[in-house]
């Protein structure tokens, strides 16, 4: 009986999480096909026929939490290595969404382009523990969201 | 005040450099906070409390960076870089840096 409520927190914690990644993914999909003529540049190289109209700094950002049942499953991998594969989903949806961001507010405020976007990942500690354990993930994309004279 | 993360603001010519310029703060959440996230480190997903938390900071962060430099006759800020830091229990900095310099 003692460890009946952890296994029903694990339960939920798979079914209500398999859903909400689910719907975001689908979240994420739909934007990305809106901002899909949105040009976002890794380098600050310019093409030769853009003229540059203004400047500005964009930023996305967002703060990912693991949830209860990846962390458990997490956990037993720990013991024998290898790839986390229920991370990686988490990890791929906050930076297409820190991105997404960063795209959604420079078109918001009127720019045509981001370039020399980059991407930070930092760890959130917990707060009881001393520190030990991660209380969240945040990424940040950011870069220079520019207008151009010219529209092609 | 013109940011930039790039070395040169794109369209403009940079004619004085002033040096570089930070903004820092330290901030740290509150019990509301707290569980809310331990609620959601159940399910999992975006932690809106420490987004939003995290943006604010950065906003702040990065105006203390604007005002330094606007104490030194700058008009334009370059190659701005953001580090985000767990320091203490519960309490993050954040930090913006950048180089100060006039464009025309």
């Amino acid at each position: 009986m003692n460890f009946g409520v952890p296994f029903i927190i694990l339960v939920v914690a798979y079914f209500v999480g398999t859903i909400l990644e689910r719907r975001h993914f689908d979240d994420i999909r739909r934007r990305e096909a809106e901002v899909k003529n949105f040009p976002v540049l890794t380098f600050e190289t310019l093409p030769t026929d853009w003229q540059v109209g203004s400047a500005g700094l964009a930023t996305g950002s967002v703060v990912v939490s693991l949830d209860y049942f990846k962390r458990v499953i997490a956990g037993l991998r720990a013991l024998v290595g290898g790839r986390i594969k229920t991370y990686e989903p988490l990890l791929d949806r906050a930076r297409r969404e820190a991105m997404l961001r960063m795209v959604e507010r420079a078109k918001r405020e009127g720019y045509d382009a981001v370039v020399n976007a980059r991407l930070e990942t930092s760890r959130l500690a917990n707060s009881r523990g001393n520190g030990k354990g991660t209380a969240g993930v945040e990424m940040l994309a950011f870069g220079t969201a520019i207008t151009l004279n010219k529209r092609w | 005040m013109i940011l930039s993360n790039t070395e040169t603001v794109p369209g403009k010519e940079i004619v004085e450099f002033y040096g570089v310029v930070t903004g820092n703060t330290v901030r740290a959440k509150h019990v509301g906070r707290d569980i809310m996230a331990g609620l959601k480190n159940i399910v999992g997903g975006e932690l809106v409390g420490y987004t939003e938390l995290l943006q604010d900071s950065r906003e702040e962060a990065t105006q203390r960076m604007i005002t330094q430099a606007e104490s030194m006759g700058a008009n334009a800020v370059v190659n701005v870089r953001f580090a985000t830091s767990s320091i203490a229990q519960g309490a993050a900095e954040l930090f913006a840096y950048g180089t100060a310099v006039l464009v025309r």
